[in-house]
């Protein structure tokens, strides 16, 4: 029992920079665990879901007019200001200073902000609207589980 | 002949290449970021306590808002003006100075933090033409990937790129982006810069080159290296070399340890008991404790100071700090707050308004490399150290804290127009509408 709270102390310590895993240094009397050789670092969401750190952004979708993309009000959006926004990606626009997210498209020499949802227009950007990308939405989180 | 003459006649070299770049009004940009209805408005940010005005966006600059006003004194213009006043937020331009550096870290082997929003950059190796090219390329990744612009400059010597970025930040010709390296180019530029405006050039040595006639940076580098020795020291020579294009102060890559840290704050309203003085010495000895654990450090002293408002002449004035020594080295903010409490009680005195007090840690050091002798419970002291900061840095700081801080902090910082932390919480991103 005693020996358990101690284990506990430590592992709150170590994992504050998860480097490796608590059990690798345990000294065991009995036969070692086959898994050791096996042991490999934690996975990491921040190295999966975050490529540029120091040009990714997260910020907190609100309203309906993206559902048929994914992206449901709550849901926070991963965003990349490094990558170059492209035909069909998911954008975080400034249009007339307000944030908004919508899907960039291009239609001839005409530039759209297209929602995902029918009962949402289109708008077209037009240079008086002050518009700029304001960064690329790489990832979506969002919460499964319903209380 | 002088000495710059004997430089200029021998086509002396200006091949290094270091650059200065700076973060235009940064607090104001940071603020811009997350909220692009602000990007023409004027926009002040005041400093702790909502006291004095630290920041102006260009346009609260033509407004003739100055540096260092006082927030009420400006009040006029600013509500007149529909000017956006912010509280500073510094969690919020802390990691966005990071995020600066760390982008900027790309284009170069060689940076120098030099404060929140300059650095200095080693660009050694690039053809003259290729440099403005590749400044501007730094320049536009900035503001793209953080949102931040930056003006910068580049000169054989850091003194020189500071010049350099002065005139980029001056001249909207120059796109935010100047590079003086040949000797034409260097001259014209001393020519336009008051020598008060060179860096390590302060008020005393300024008002000295005054006296002799020294205007300009131009005046100042026609002068007899001997003379600028024997008057101004050793360093004045090297503030006089390195307008010459003589390097003499390199990048400084390693950032060194940190020797003290303090933390303190002025009060929103003047204290008078110790109660309450208490309790902001408890929050303010966490708060320097957390620092120091955050950087793996331990201290081997501290000191506690507490003062009076000296600019209300009608009131009588008090000001006193003890230095106290820890038992053994150390970074838990139970036993740093319980110190600091025995020092606050020796030097309060009653009768007195007290606007500010502080807690600085002396003798830090790399908490792996000390252990003392009476430090047997060190395991489970940096448990609970641990614990705390695991939940505080989760769920917002100071969710778990010692008693001794208080509950209402009546004394707390004023900060009534602080935006968002909207990269460092979670309840705080910014809303972004479908």
């Amino acid at each position: 029992m005693n020996e358990k709270n101690i284990i506990s102390i430590i592992d709150i310590r170590n994992s504050k920079k998860a480097t490796t895993p608590l059990f690798l240094d345990s000294v065991s009397a009995g036969f070692p665990s086959p898994a050791t050789d096996y042991l490999e670092n934690k996975l990491d969401l921040n190295e999966y879901l975050v490529k540029h750190p120091a040009a990714t952004f997260i910020v907190k979708a609100s309203g309906p007019s993206m559902i048929e993309a994914g992206i449901l009000s709550g849901d926070l959006l991963i965003v990349d200001r490094s990558v170059t926004p492209k035909n069909d990606n998911i954008v975080i626009a400034s249009v007339f200073g307000d944030l908004t997210v919508k899907k960039l498209r291009k239609k001839g020499s005409s530039l759209f902000l297209v929602s995902a949802n029918n009962e949402y227009p289109s708008i077209e950007i037009k240079e008086e609207m002050e518009c700029f990308i304001w960064g690329v939405v790489t990832y979506v989180i969002h919460k499964a589980v319903t209380k | 002949m002088s000495y710059i003459k004997q430089l200029q006649n021998n086509h002396s070299s200006l091949d290094n290449s270091i650059a200065l770049i700076d973060c235009n009004n940064f607090y104001a940009s940071c603020e811009r970021i997350f909220n692009p209805k602000l990007m023409r408005r004027p926009i002040v940010v005041l400093s702790n306590n909502d006291g004095c005005i630290i920041t102006r966006s260009a346009e609260a600059k033509k407004l003739g808002i100055k540096m260092g006003e006082p927030y009420f004194k400006a009040k006029k213009i600013i509500d007149k003006n529909n000017v956006k006043v912010f509280s500073s937020n510094y969690s919020l331009y802390g990691d966005i100075s990071q995020r600066v550096m760390e982008t900027l870290a790309r284009f170069a082997p060689d940076i120098e933090i030099y404060s929140i929003d300059e650095a200095f950059l080693g660009l050694n190796g690039f053809e003259n033409y290729e440099l403005s090219t590749y400044c501007s390329y730094i320049r536009r990744t900035i503001k793209q990937w953080v949102g931040i612009p930056v003006s910068i400059g580049v000169s054989s010597t850091k003194t020189l790129s500071k010049i350099a970025n002065n005139l980029a930040k001056k001249n909207k010709e120059y796109d935010g982006v100047c590079i003086l390296k040949s000797w034409f180019e260097i001259n014209e530029a001393l020519k336009l810069t008051p020598i008060g405006d060179v860096w390590g050039i302060g008020r005393r040595l300024s008002s000295f080159l005054q006296k002799y006639n020294i205007k300009t940076a131009y005046d100042f580098i026609q002068l007899d290296k001997g003379w600028v020795r024997k008057n101004m020291g050793v360093v004045g020579e090297k503030t006089f070399l390195e307008l010459c294009g003589v390097s003499c102060i390199e990048l400084d890559l390693i950032p060194s340890d940190k020797k003290s840290c303090c933390v303190s704050r002025s009060f929103s309203k003047p204290i008078e008991k110790i109660h309450d003085l208490e309790e902001s010495v408890s929050a303010y000895g966490t708060r320097v404790a957390e620092k120091i654990r955050e950087e793996g450090l331990m201290a081997e002293s501290m000191s506690v100071f507490v003062l009076t408002n000296y600019f209300n002449r009608k009131e009588k004035q008090y000001s006193n700090s003890i230095k106290l020594q820890l038992p053994f080295p150390t970074n838990n903010s139970i036993k740093i707050v319980k110190r600091a409490l025995q020092g606050i009680r020796k030097i309060y005195r009653e009768g007195y308004r007290y606007k500010k007090a502080g807690v600085i840690l002396y003798g830090l050091s790399k908490s792996s490399q000390v252990k003392g002798l009476l430090d047997y419970d060190r395991e489970s002291s940096d448990a609970i150290m641990n614990t705390m900061d695991r939940i505080n840095g989760r769920y917002g700081s100071s969710v778990v804290r010692l008693a001794s801080e208080g509950i209402e902090k009546s004394w707390r910082m004023k900060r009534e127009k602080v935006s968002p932390c909207y990269t460092t919480n979670f309840d705080d991103l910014v809303e972004v509408k479908t």
